[in-house]
C-alpha cells in the first residue's frame, strides 16, 4: 500500500507548497471538477458513495450529513461551513499536521464542501495554541484569495466563496459542533440541544456544517479519484486512509497514514516500532481520552469504526495512547478525569459535578486515602454517567469510556492501593 | 496610572473594532480582540475588558462571562513569559510531572504562579497536540518537544535571563 | 387531549407541552431545577429523568430527560423506575456536593425548591467526603442578597435576567463547577425586575435582602392576597406579616395579569408602611403644633368643623374605591373631588371612555405579550407601568416562536428556539421624546416632541383609514415612517398599539385608539393598552368628581368649610402657590392618611388610616380591573381604613344622615348600587362569608409557631384571634386550604411535598393557565359582548411642536425609583433613587447643572445632555425637583455655573 493522499504533499523540510506547487502536484483537480462539471447534489453523492465518515471521533456519515442542508443556492441563504480544527482530545496530533503539511488541501476540501451545500462562508474553528498552523492557514488563505481559489465567483462558476479564521479561545468542549457553534458566535461555549441540527439551524440559526479537518482533507481526494477508488483505499468496509498515531513507551512515537481498517498491531509493532526496551504494553486508548482501554491481548483489532467498537472501544480519532507496566493505570485515570472534570463546560449537572466527584476519588485511591466503597461510587458514576442521554451532550459519557473499562481492566491494582494505603509502584519506587 | 487602568492604545480599539465590523455580529469578534489586547498588553485587565465590551456592544458581566470561559483568556497580570506546560495524559506518561517539579523548583514558584521578578508564570494546558514529542509544552508561541531534564533547565535558564517581552530568540 | 401513561396509569395530557408538564399537571412529584414554565425547558439540571418506552412492547426503554421530552399521545413511561428514581437521587447528590448545608441560617429554608426535591428525590445520606468549593459573595444592592455557595447551578437566574428580563449586569462566569452567577463587579442590580431571582432562585443563593434581615420560616408567617399599589397595572401579590409587621411581598399568580413576576418596585416598595413618615395616632392642631388626640376628640372636632360650612372632599388615586367612595358620600357627590388636577383629570376620564368605545381588544398583560407588532406612542412605559413593560419585552419573541413552529420546534424548547430565532425579532416601533429600556430591541425609534408623536400617530391612522383626518404639514421623513408602521400593523396578526398619559397629552391616547380603531377598520384583531399612572387612577375615572381646579374655584369662591383629603398629598399635584392659596381660602383641612406629607404637614386634624395591609379594599387597574386586597395585619384602633374614617367623620356630623356600613362587603354593595360603572366589583373577590369545604379560609399555615408566646415579652396570656370582618380570610392557622383555593383568596402556595412558590404548578388548572379556584378581579370597561359602533375619529390633531426661544418644554419623565410616592419611602428603593438631573439636547452649556424656572419656583439640576432628544424639550422627573409641575409646561433654562445641589 503506497497511496498515501492525505500526506503525498507534505514535506516538513521544505514547508507548505504554495498555489501554484499545490496546483503541480495535482490541487485544486477537485474544485475545477466541483464547480466547473458537477451539481451541488452530485459532489454530494460521491462523497456519499465513498462512505467518508467523520474522522473527529463520532464517525458519522459525511455525505449524509451534508445532505440534511437546505437546498437553497448560496446567493440566496447565508449558510456556513466550517471546519473544526479544534484539536483537544488528549493523545491526538493529525489535524495540526494536517494544516501545518499543506492548509491548502484543507481549503480546497473547503471549498468543496462549501460548493455542495451551498454555503458562501466557510470558517476554520483553530485550537488558540496552533501558532504554526494559525500562520500558514492565514498564508494559504491570502495566496487562496490572490489567486482566485477564494472569493467571489470561482473559475467563474457563479459560486462565492471566502475562509475566515477563528482562533479559539481553548477550551475543550468546543470540539463538540454545538458547542463550537456557539462559540464562534462569542458566547459562553456550551452545547445546544438537537434539534435544531446544525444542518438546519446552526450558527446565528443559519445552516451550518461542522466537518473535522482530517474529513475535509479526504474530500478534494475523492472528488477528483471517485467513489470507488477511495473506498478501495481502505482495507475493510470502511475507505480511504486514515491518519493513525501513537503515543506513549513506544520507540518512535509519530502518526502515519494508513489504509483504514489497518491493524492495531502493525500500527504500534511495524509503525511506532513497538514498545521501548523495558517496558511492556499493559493496555492502550486506541482513539484518545475518550475511547475505552483495549488490553494488550486485542492488538489484532482492525483499526475502522465497527471492528473497535465490536472490541468494546471506539475508533475515536485513531490515535492511540499506550499504558506500559511500568506506569500507574490509577495514575493515568486520575489524570485523564482531571481533564474531563476541568474541561466540563459547567452546564449540565451530573457532568459538572459528577466528574470532580470521580477526579477525586481517584485521587485519594493513588494517595492512600481511597476506601474500598470508593471503587463502588466509581462505579456508580460510570453507570450513571455513561450511557447517552443522561448528561446534556458527550462529554461525561467519553469521560466514563476509560473509567468504566479501567475499572475491569484494573481492579486488581485498584485493590492493591486500598489495601496498602498507596500506588504500589510509588512505593516500590 | 498602571497600564491595566489606562485606556487601549488607539490602534489597537481601532483594530478591534475592526475586528467587530468584519463578523456577521460584532459580538463574534469576543475572544479575538481579548486575544488581541492580550497580545498587546499580556493581560485583561477589567478596564480593558469594559472598553473591548463597549466596542463590541456587550455588557462588561456578558463579555467577562465569555472571558472566564476560556483558558487562553489572562484576567489576571502574567510574566513577560508564559510557560503553557501540557499536562494531559501522553505528557504525564512520559513523565512530565516531574520535569514539571524541576521547572518549579528552577523558578522558585509554583503551577499558576508568576516569578516575583514578573519574568514567567508558569500555567498547566491541556494536549497540545504534540504527544509524538511528549513532554511538550509551549513557551509563549514557541512549541517544545521531547523534553527532559537538560531541556527543561536550559529553557529556565534563557527564559530567567531574558528581561524583553515576547518568545526568548 | 392526549393520552399518557404514567407507572401504568392513563392520564390525560395536552400534546405538545412536555412530560415534565404533564406528569406535574397529572399530580405526579417529578422533580426539577432548570425547567421554569415561564422560561421553558434547557435540560441543563437532568433532574427529571424518566423512563420512557417506544410502546407496549418495549420491555427496555430509555431514561430521557421528561423536560426536554415532548408529550405524544400514547406514550409511556415511569416515574418509579429503579434506575430513574437512582439517577435523580444522584442529580441531587451531585448538586449537594459544594452545598454548604447552611439551612438554619438560610432565609430560603422551610421554603426553598431544593431541600423539597432533596427529600423528594430520597437523598438523606452524605457520601461525598471531600472538601467542597467555596465562592466569594457580593453586594449586589438593597434589594437582594447574594450566597453563591448555596448556588446549584441550574442557569435560571440568567436566563431570567438576561433572556426574560433584558438585564445586561449578570451573567455566569468561569467553567466547570466553578461556575459562578453574578455581576461583573459588587454594586446594585440594574434591571428593574431583579427581585424575581428571588423567587426564580430555587435555593437560597438570591434571597430578599430586607425580608433576610427580619426573616422567619414561611410556615411562621400569615398571608394574605393583595395588589400592589405603586402604578396601575394591579399585579397580584402575597404580603407576609409576623408580629404585627409586614415582612415582604411575594408575586402572587394572574395567570392574565403579572403571572410569575413583579417589578422591584413593587416587591421592595412595601416599606413605607413601617417607615417613619408613618402615622399612628389622630393629631389635632393645638396652639398650632400637631398633638395625638383621642379617637373621640377627633371626631368630636370634625363634628365643630362641620358646622362652618360645606364639607368638600378630595379623593385619590392611591387610595381604594371604597375610601373614595366614603369620601364621596360624607362631602356628596357634588362636592367630591377626584384629586386629580387638569390635564391628568381629563386624560383619566378620557382614557376610560376610549378603552370603552373603541372597537379594538383592550388586552391583559398576557396578551400583550403574544402581540406580533406594536408601537409605543409616547409613554416610557417601562417606568410609568413596570410590568407592562416587560410584557412588551415578551411580545419582539413572537417571530421566533414563528421559525419555531416552522421548524416543529416546540416553544418550551428555550435554547433551540432561541437558537433558532436569534436573527428574528416581531416589529416594536417606539415614539417617545427620550429614551426608553426597550430601544434596543424595538425595529425603530423616533424621537419627537409629544404633539409631534401624536401628529405621527394621526398620520398612522389617516395611513390605515383615509377617512381618518389628515395630518398637515406632514414632514417627509414622519410620512415615511408612518407609512412603514402602518404598513406593518395592518400585515401583523395581533398588532398592538400603547399610549398612555404621561405627558399630558390628549391627542396621544387619541392617536392611538384611531390606530386601533383604523385596523378594526380592516378586520385586524387590534388592541389598544393605554397606561393610567396610579393604582386606582381607574377607579376614580368610573367614579366621576371634580378636578382639583374645580375645588380651587369652589374655595375661591368661599364655598368650602371643611376640606377633607383621603390619601392624597396635594402638594404633588399643585405648585406652591395654587396649594397656599387653596389652603388660605380653606377654613379647616383634615388629612386621612397614613403617611405624613407636607399637605398633612399643614391639616388641622390628620386621621391615621391602614394601609393596603392593613385594610381590604378594591382596586382598578389600567386594564379596568376591579381586584380586592385583602388585610394580613389587624391594626388596633385609632388605626382603620379610610373609609372608616370617612363613615365616621359622616356620623359625627350628621348621624342622622350617615351610611351605616359595617364591614367591607356592606360598602361594596353600595358603592356597586350607587354607581353602574363599578356594579360589578363585588365579584372581584369572593365576600367575607365565603367557605371552601364548609370552612372559612385560613391565612396561616398549620405550622405556625409561637402564636402566644411570639408576644410573651408583652403579656403571657393567650390573645384571642383578631376580628376579621372584612375579609374571607380568617387571621389564624385554623380553617380551609387547598388547591381548588379562589385565585383572589390564595395566602400562600404550598402543597405537600412542595413547601417553595414552586408549590404552584399544584393550584393551576394546567400549568401556566388559569388558577383552580378562579382568576382573581372583573373587568370593567368590556361591555356586553355585542360588537361595538366605530367612533368617530379624533380631529383635533395638534400643530406641529414649535420651540420656543428662551423657553423649554418641560416634560414629566418618571423613573422606576424616585417619582412613586410610597415607594420611595421604602428604605431599599429609597437607596436605589437617584439624584434628579434634566435632560436636554443641549443648552449650549457645558456646566455640569442647570438653573430652571417655572411658575416662579427656581431650582438648580445636573443637567443630562441628549443629543438625540428634540430641540426645544427636556425631561424631568417629577415629584423630585420640583414636587409639583403640571405637564406639560414650558420653563426657562439657564446655563448654571454652580455645583448641583
Amino acid at each position: 500500500m503506497t497511496e498515501r493522499p492525505l500526506t503525498a504533499m507534505i514535506d516538513p523540510a521544505a514547508g507548505p507548497p504554495d498555489c501554484a506547487a499545490y496546483g503541480r502536484s495535482g490541487g485544486w483537480r477537485a474544485v475545477r471538477a466541483a464547480l466547473r462539471d458537477m451539481t451541488p447534489d452530485a459532489v454530494i453523492d460521491v462523497v456519499t458513495r465513498s462512505t467518508l465518515r467523520g474522522r473527529g471521533g463520532a464517525g458519522f456519515g459525511t455525505g449524509q450529513k451534508w445532505s440534511f442542508v437546505p437546498k437553497e443556492p448560496a446567493a440566496t441563504r447565508r449558510k456556513y461551513l466550517i471546519a473544526n480544527a479544534d484539536e483537544m482530545e488528549p493523545g491526538t496530533f493529525k489535524d495540526r499536521l494536517l494544516m501545518e503539511g499543506n492548509p491548502l488541501q484543507l481549503i480546497e476540501g473547503m471549498i468543496v464542501a462549501g460548493y455542495a451545500i451551498q454555503a458562501g462562508h466557510g470558517v476554520i474553528f483553530l485550537r488558540g495554541e496552533y501558532h504554526l498552523a494559525l500562520e500558514r492557514l492565514t498564508r494559504a488563505i491570502a495566496d487562496a484569495r490572490a489567486t482566485g481559489w477564494l472569493g467571489a465567483d470561482i473559475l467563474g462558476s457563479g459560486f462565492g466563496f471566502d475562509i475566515h479564521v477563528h482562533s479559539s479561545g481553548g477550551r475543550y468542549i468546543c470540539g463538540e459542533e454545538t458547542a463550537l457553534l456557539t462559540a464562534l458566535e462569542g458566547k459562553r461555549a456550551q452545547p445546544r440541544s438537537k434539534p435544531p441540527f446544525p444542518q438546519v439551524g446552526g450558527l446565528w440559526g443559519a445552516p451550518s456544517v461542522v466537518n473535522n479537518v482530517e474529513t475535509l482533507c479526504n474530500v478534494p481526494h475523492i472528488v477528483a479519484n471517485g467513489a470507488e477508488w477511495f473506498r478501495a483505499l481502505g482495507l475493510g468496509p470502511d475507505g480511504g486512509t486514515k491518519l493513525y498515531g501513537v503515543s506513549g513507551r513506544v520507540r518512535r512515537p509519530g502518526t502515519w497514514e494508513l489504509p483504514m481498517g489497518t491493524p492495531l498491531r502493525e500500527i504500534i509493532e511495524q509503525h511506532a516500532g513497538g514498545m521501548r526496551d523495558g517496558y511492556a504494553l499493559r493496555a492502550l486508548l486506541p482513539g484518545g481520552a475518550s475511547t475505552a482501554f483495549l488490553d494488550a491481548g486485542q492488538l489484532d483489532v482492525a483499526m475502522e469504526y465497527g471492528a473497535v467498537e465490536k472490541a468494546g472501544s471506539r475508533l475515536g480519532t485513531g490515535q492511540a495512547i499506550l499504558l506500559d507496566d511500568r506506569t500507574c493505570p490509577i495514575g493515568m485515570l486520575q489524570n485523564l478525569e482531571h481533564f474531563f472534570a476541568q474541561e466540563s463546560c459547567g452546564w449540565c449537572t451530573p457532568c459538572r459535578d459528577g466528574l470532580p466527584w470521580v477526579e477525586r476519588l481517584l485521587a485519594a485511591i493513588e494517595d492512600g486515602t481511597g476506601e474500598a466503597e470508593d471503587l463502588d461510587r466509581l462505579a456508580d458514576h460510570a453507570r450513571l454517567l455513561g450511557p447517552m442521554g443522561r448528561t446534556f451532550c458527550a462529554h461525561a459519557p467519553g469521560a466514563m469510556a476509560p473509567l468504566a473499562s479501567g475499572l475491569r481492566l484494573f481492579r486488581a491494582d485498584f485493590e492493591a492501593h486500598i489495601h496498602q494505603r498507596g500506588c504500589p509502584l510509588r512505593q516500590a519506587a | 496610572m498602571s497600564t491595566a487602568d489606562a485606556p487601549l492604545p488607539p490602534d489597537l480599539r481601532a483594530d478591534i473594532a475592526a475586528m467587530a465590523a468584519a463578523e456577521d455580529h460584532p459580538r463574534m469578534a469576543a475572544v479575538p480582540a481579548l486575544m488581541a489586547v492580550q497580545a498587546r498588553l499580556g493581560w485583561v485587565s477589567d478596564a480593558h475588558l469594559a472598553d473591548v465590551a463597549g466596542l463590541l456592544g456587550l455588557s462588561p458581566a456578558d463579555l467577562d462571562g465569555v472571558a472566564t470561559f476560556f483558558n487562553l483568556v489572562f484576567r489576571r497580570p502574567v510574566g513577560r513569559h508564559v510557560i503553557l506546560m501540557c499536562d494531559s495524559v501522553s505528557c504525564w506518561i512520559m513523565g512530565r510531572d516531574a520535569l514539571c517539579a524541576r521547572l518549579c523548583d528552577r523558578l522558585g514558584i509554583r503551577p499558576g504562579q508568576t516569578t516575583a521578578d514578573g519574568a514567567v508564570t508558569l500555567l498547566p494546558i491541556v494536549c497540545l497536540g504534540h504527544c509524538d514529542h511528549a513532554p511538550a509544552m509551549l513557551v509563549d508561541r514557541t512549541l517544545h518537544g521531547d523534553l527532559d531534564e537538560a531541556g527543561i533547565d536550559r529553557i529556565a535558564d534563557t527564559l530567567v535571563a531574558d528581561t524583553s517581552r515576547g518568545p526568548p530568540t | 387531549m392526549a393520552t399518557i401513561h404514567i407507572d401504568g396509569r392513563p392520564f390525560p395530557a395536552r400534546p405538545g407541552e412536555n412530560l415534565l408538564q404533564a406528569c406535574l399537571e397529572a399530580g405526579a412529584d417529578l422533580p426539577y431545577f432548570c425547567w421554569h414554565p415561564e422560561l421553558g425547558s434547557v435540560g441543563a439540571c437532568r433532574q427529571c429523568a424518566v423512563r420512557q418506552y417506544s410502546g407496549p412492547d418495549d420491555r427496555t426503554g430509555r431514561i430521557v430527560m421528561a423536560c426536554m421530552t415532548p408529550v405524544t399521545d400514547g406514550a409511556i413511561l415511569s416515574i418509579d423506575d429503579a434506575e430513574a428514581r437512582e439517577f435523580r437521587a444522584s442529580v441531587v447528590e451531585w448538586l449537594m456536593t459544594n452545598h454548604p448545608h447552611d439551612c438554619p441560617v438560610c432565609a430560603e429554608g422551610g421554603e426553598c425548591h431544593l431541600q423539597d426535591m432533596t427529600v423528594m428525590t430520597g437523598h438523606a445520606v452524605r457520601r461525598y467526603r471531600f472538601t467542597k468549593r467555596t465562592h466569594r459573595n457580593q453586594d449586589l444592592g438593597p434589594f437582594v442578597n447574594h450566597e453563591m455557595n448555596r448556588c446549584i447551578a441550574c442557569y435560571r437566574c440568567v436566563r431570567f435576567y438576561r433572556d426574560y428580563a433584558g438585564g445586561e449586569d449578570l451573567a455566569a462566569f468561569a467553567t466547570h463547577n466553578d461556575v459562578y452567577f453574578g455581576r461583573h463587579a459588587d454594586g446594585a442590580l440594574e434591571n428593574g425586575f431583579s427581585g424575581n431571582l428571588v423567587e426564580i432562585c430555587p435555593t437560597g443563593v438570591f434571597t430578599d435582602k430586607p425580608f433576610s434581615a427580619v426573616y422567619s420560616r414561611k410556615w411562621d408567617l400569615r398571608g394574605a392576597p393583595s395588589v400592589c399599589t405603586h402604578c396601575a397595572v394591579g399585579c397580584n401579590t402575597i404580603v407576609n406579616a409576623r408580629q404585627d409587621t409586614t415582612r415582604r411581598v411575594l408575586n402572587r399568580y394572574h395567570d392574565a395579569v403579572n403571572r410569575y413576576f413583579l417589578c422591584d418596585r413593587g416587591r421592595f416598595g412595601h416599606g413605607f408602611i413601617a417607615a417613619p413618615s408613618r402615622l399612628r395616632a389622630p393629631l389635632a392642631r393645638i396652639d398650632g403644633r400637631p398633638t395625638p388626640v383621642p379617637v373621640q376628640d377627633a371626631l368630636r372636632r370634625f363634628q365643630m368643623m362641620a358646622q362652618d360650612g360645606p364639607v368638600v372632599g378630595i379623593g385619590s388615586t392611591r387610595a381604594s374605591l371604597e375610601s373614595n367612595f366614603a369620601l364621596r358620600t360624607l362631602a356628596g357627590p357634588a362636592r367630591f373631588s377626584t384629586g386629580m388636577a387638569e390635564p391628568e383629570h381629563g386624560l383619566t376620564r378620557l382614557v376610560a371612555d376610549l378603552l370603552r368605545t373603541t372597537p379594538a381588544r383592550n388586552p391583559t398583560l398576557h396578551e400583550m405579550e403574544s402581540a406580533d407588532a406594536v408601537l409605543i406612542l409616547g409613554e416610557n412605559v417601562t417606568v410609568t407601568a413596570p410590568r407592562a413593560g416587560l410584557a412588551l419585552r415578551q411580545a419582539v419573541r413572537q417571530a421566533t416562536f414563528d421559525i419555531a413552529d416552522a421548524a416543529r420546534i416546540p416553544r418550551w424548547m428555550d435554547a433551540a428556539v432561541r437558537t433558532l430565532g436569534s436573527e428574528a425579532r416581531s416589529p416594536l416601533f417606539i415614539a417617545t421624546p427620550g429614551p426608553t429600556d426597550l430601544d434596543p430591541i424595538a425595529r425603530a425609534t423616533s424621537r419627537a416632541a409629544p404633539d409631534d408623536i401624536a401628529r405621527l400617530g394621526f398620520a398612522i391612522a389617516h395611513s390605515l383609514d383615509p377617512t381618518a383626518p389628515e395630518v398637515a404639514d406632514l414632514p417627509e421623513d414622519a410620512a415615511r415612517l408612518a407609512a412603514d408602521i402602518a404598513a406593518t400593523l395592518r400585515a401583523a396578526a395581533r398588532p398592538l398599539i400603547v399610549a398612555g398619559t404621561q405627558y399630558g397629552t390628549a391627542a396621544l391616547p387619541q392617536a392611538a385608539a384611531a390606530i386601533a380603531t383604523a385596523l378594526a377598520a380592516h378586520g385586524v384583531d387590534a388592541a389598544l393598552s393605554l397606561v393610567l399612572p396610579d393604582c386606582d387612577s381607574m377607579g376614580l375615572a368610573l367614579m366621576d368628581g371634580l378636578s382639583l381646579d374645580a375645588v380651587r374655584a369652589l374655595a375661591r369662591d368661599g364655598g368650602i368649610g371643611t376640606l377633607v383629603v383621603m390619601e392624597n398629598d396635594l402638594s404633588r399635584r399643585l405648585d406652591p402657590a395654587a396649594l397656599d392659596a387653596l389652603l388660605a381660602a380653606v377654613p379647616h383641612l383634615v388629612v386621612i392618611d397614613h403617611t405624613a406629607t407636607p399637605l398633612s404637614a399643614r391639616a388641622d386634624l390628620i386621621l391615621p388610616s391602614a394601609t393596603f395591609a392593613e385594610c381590604g379594599g378594591t382596586l382598578v387597574s389600567t386594564e379596568g380591573r376591579a381586584q380586592r386586597f385583602l388585610q394580613v395585619l389587624f391594626p388596633d384602633l385609632p388605626l382603620q381604613a379610610g373609609w372608616r374614617w370617612a363613615r365616621d367623620l359622616a356620623q359625627a356630623a350628621d348621624p342622622g344622615k350617615a351610611p351605616d356600613w359595617q364591614d367591607l362587603d356592606d360598602i361594596i354593595a353600595a358603592i356597586a348600587a350607587a354607581t353602574p360603572s363599578l356594579a360589578p366589583i363585588g365579584r372581584a373577590a369572593p365576600d367575607a362569608a365565603y367557605r371552601l369545604d364548609g370552612a372559612r379560609l385560613r391565612s396561616e399555615p398549620p405550622r405556625i409557631s409561637g402564636r402566644t408566646a411570639v408576644r410573651a415579652n408583652i403579656s403571657v396570656r393567650d390573645r384571642p384571634p383578631p376580628a376579621a370582618p372584612d375579609t374571607p380570610l380568617a387571621p389564624t392557622m385554623e380553617g380551609a386550604y387547598g388547591p381548588a383555593t379562589p385565585g383572589a383568596l390564595v395566602p400562600y402556595y404550598q402543597a405537600p411535598g412542595w413547601n417553595s412558590v414552586q408549590s404552584l404548578n399544584r393550584f393551576q388548572q394546567e400549568i401556566g393557565g388559569p388558577m383552580r379556584g378562579g382568576d382573581a378581579g372583573v373587568r370593567l370597561l368590556d361591555g356586553d359582548g355585542t360588537p361595538r359602533p366605530r367612533p368617530a375619529y379624533a380631529t383635533a390633531i395638534p400643530a406641529p411642536f414649535a420651540p420656543r426661544a428662551g423657553e423649554i418644554l418641560l416634560l414629566p419623565e418618571p423613573r422606576l425609583f424616585g417619582t412613586e410616592e410610597l415607594s420611595s419611602l421604602s428604605p431599599p428603593v429609597a437607596a436605589r433613587v437617584e439624584a434628579a438631573a434634566l435632560r436636554i439636547a443641549d443648552d449650549s452649556g457645558t456646566a455640569p447643572t442647570i438653573a430652571l424656572r417655572l411658575d416662579g419656583q427656581s431650582v438648580v439640576l445636573p443637567v443630562i445632555r441628549d443629543p438625540a432628544l428634540p430641540p426645544g424639550i427636556a425631561l424631568c422627573p417629577p415629584h423630585m425637583a420640583l414636587r409639583a409641575f403640571t405637564a406639560p409646561a414650558w420653563a426657562i433654562v439657564q446655563p448654571d455655573g454652580g455645583d448641583a445641589p
